[in-house]
């Protein structure tokens, strides 16, 4: 193994379940039933995939939703922009605990 | 037997022909674009065009076959010298006439003439329009190409193509622009449709959205890139036995440029006629129900997802 992840390796999610079959099926089902077509469409929940990917930088899941994406008629324009929405989260949320950097200089300062 | 042969035996189908009803002619492989994903390798240095006497025999075997639908596409069809003579003919002879438009050639000067041939003899637009996002648009198809793709729609939109009650169809045509499959052709439609409304005030008739063929010069692509091996497995992992009893070629007969007759415009572009044997269409009868059809390993591409039909 040169590297901790290899694309090869996707494929062999579903393995995963060897051991633990039944968490592993409901865990499954529950995954497909995520992403059906629901109050949002299969494009619009690609696209949130795609996001939380990046949020949660799993090669897997980008490798994966960046062509579940274009398959469901997403364009690099929108994928873009959901990223960014990924990475505005992502760094507000580090941005806005500064405000508890600032309760405590407060509480500790003169 | 090939590999689509052996996964059609796997699932105890044949590929035979229904009866045909739509006529295609591919009336060469000139083209001012040179895409990127094109199968039959379209180009401005291509000189395969059809010529007159053999458009006089397309119409021949059009009048003594009879077709629904005559499907004229190319290369760039707009750039044949007698593309008017042959659009004049065909508009008498079946339902529906369609002509394949790059959209660009269509708007170089001196084209003024044959758009209105078209809009008079009501002949449905296909034009290719394969992403609203301009640099995958042009990525496919070359720099530019989208914007002025965009302006000839709203031309063709201001002469009543595509708008609702005209009677001048104006269909799209998508594929991807890569090595992933074609977005689903309903969810595509209606996300076209709003996007260009909103963006560019544009109407359309409907949208087809088509797999590229592993072929031509999007094979060569693929080969160059190293995406050849996934996109294949890719295909024939989608293979949907449900697609068979839907697939053009069932339905359709294709004559290139020099009259020679092919299951479909992809058969053509690998220069596998009907039968295996080139047949001329001046001597040439309509194909009967139940004649094999030719295949190969490109024929995963009509068959993934909801197929190509």
């Amino acid at each position: 193994m040169q590297t901790y992840y290899d694309p090869g390796d996707l494929a062999k999610f579903g393995e995963i379940g060897e051991e633990a079959p039944e968490v592993a099926k409901k865990f499954f089902d529950y995954y497909q039933a995520v992403f059906a077509e629901g109050e949002l469409t299969e494009r619009e929940k690609a696209l949130i995939a795609l996001a939380v990917a990046h949020a949660v930088q799993c090669p897997y899941c980008i490798d994966a939703y960046t062509t579940t994406c274009l398959e469901k008629g997403s364009n690099k324009a929108e994928m873009t922009e959901a990223i960014h929405v990924a990475c505005a989260i992502r760094g507000g949320a580090s941005l806005v605990h500064g405000v508890q950097m600032r309760n405590v200089c407060s509480k500790i300062s003169l | 037997m090939n590999g689509f042969q052996k996964i059609l035996a796997e699932h105890a189908l044949e590929l035979t022909r229904a009866r045909t009803s739509t006529l295609q002619v591919n009336v060469g492989f000139l083209c001012n674009l040179a895409c990127r994903h094109c199968h039959v390798e379209a180009g401005p240095g291509r000189t395969e065009i059809m010529d007159r006497g053999t458009m006089e025999q397309v119409i021949a075997f059009a009048k003594r076959s009879g077709f629904k639908v005559i499907d004229i596409t190319g290369g760039a069809p707009e750039l044949v010298p007698d593309i008017g003579y042959l659009l004049e003919q065909a508009a008498g002879l079946a339902d529906t006439v369609m002509l394949r438009t790059n959209l660009v050639a269509l708007m170089e000067k001196g084209r003024e003439e044959l758009l209105g041939l078209c809009r008079d003899r009501r002949i449905t637009l296909v034009a290719s329009f394969p992403s609203t996002n301009e640099g995958q648009a042009d990525a496919q198809r070359g720099r530019g190409v989208w914007q002025k793709s965009v302006a000839m729609l709203k031309e063709l939109n201001k002469l009543g193509y595509g708008r609702t009650g005209t009677g001048l169809d104006l269909f799209l045509v998508a594929n991807p622009a890569g090595a992933f499959l074609p977005v689903d052709q309903c969810a595509a439609e209606k996300k076209f449709k709003t996007d260009l409304a909103r963006k560019w005030n544009i109407d359309f008739t409907g949208l087809y959205t088509f797999a590229n063929m592993p072929l031509g010069r999007f094979r060569a692509w693929l080969e160059q890139s190293g995406n050849l091996e996934a996109y294949m497995a890719r295909l024939k992992g989608g293979f949907n036995p449900a697609t068979i009893s839907g697939l053009m070629c069932r339905s359709l007969v294709s004559v290139s440029w020099d009259g020679i007759l092919y299951d479909c415009d992809f058969n053509l572009a690998a220069g596998l006629p009907c039968g295996g044997s080139p047949v001329h269409v001046s001597e040439a009868g309509k194909p009967e129900p139940g004649v094999p059809i030719m295949t190969d390993t490109w024929c995963f591409a009509c068959t993934a997802g909801s197929g190509f039909t």
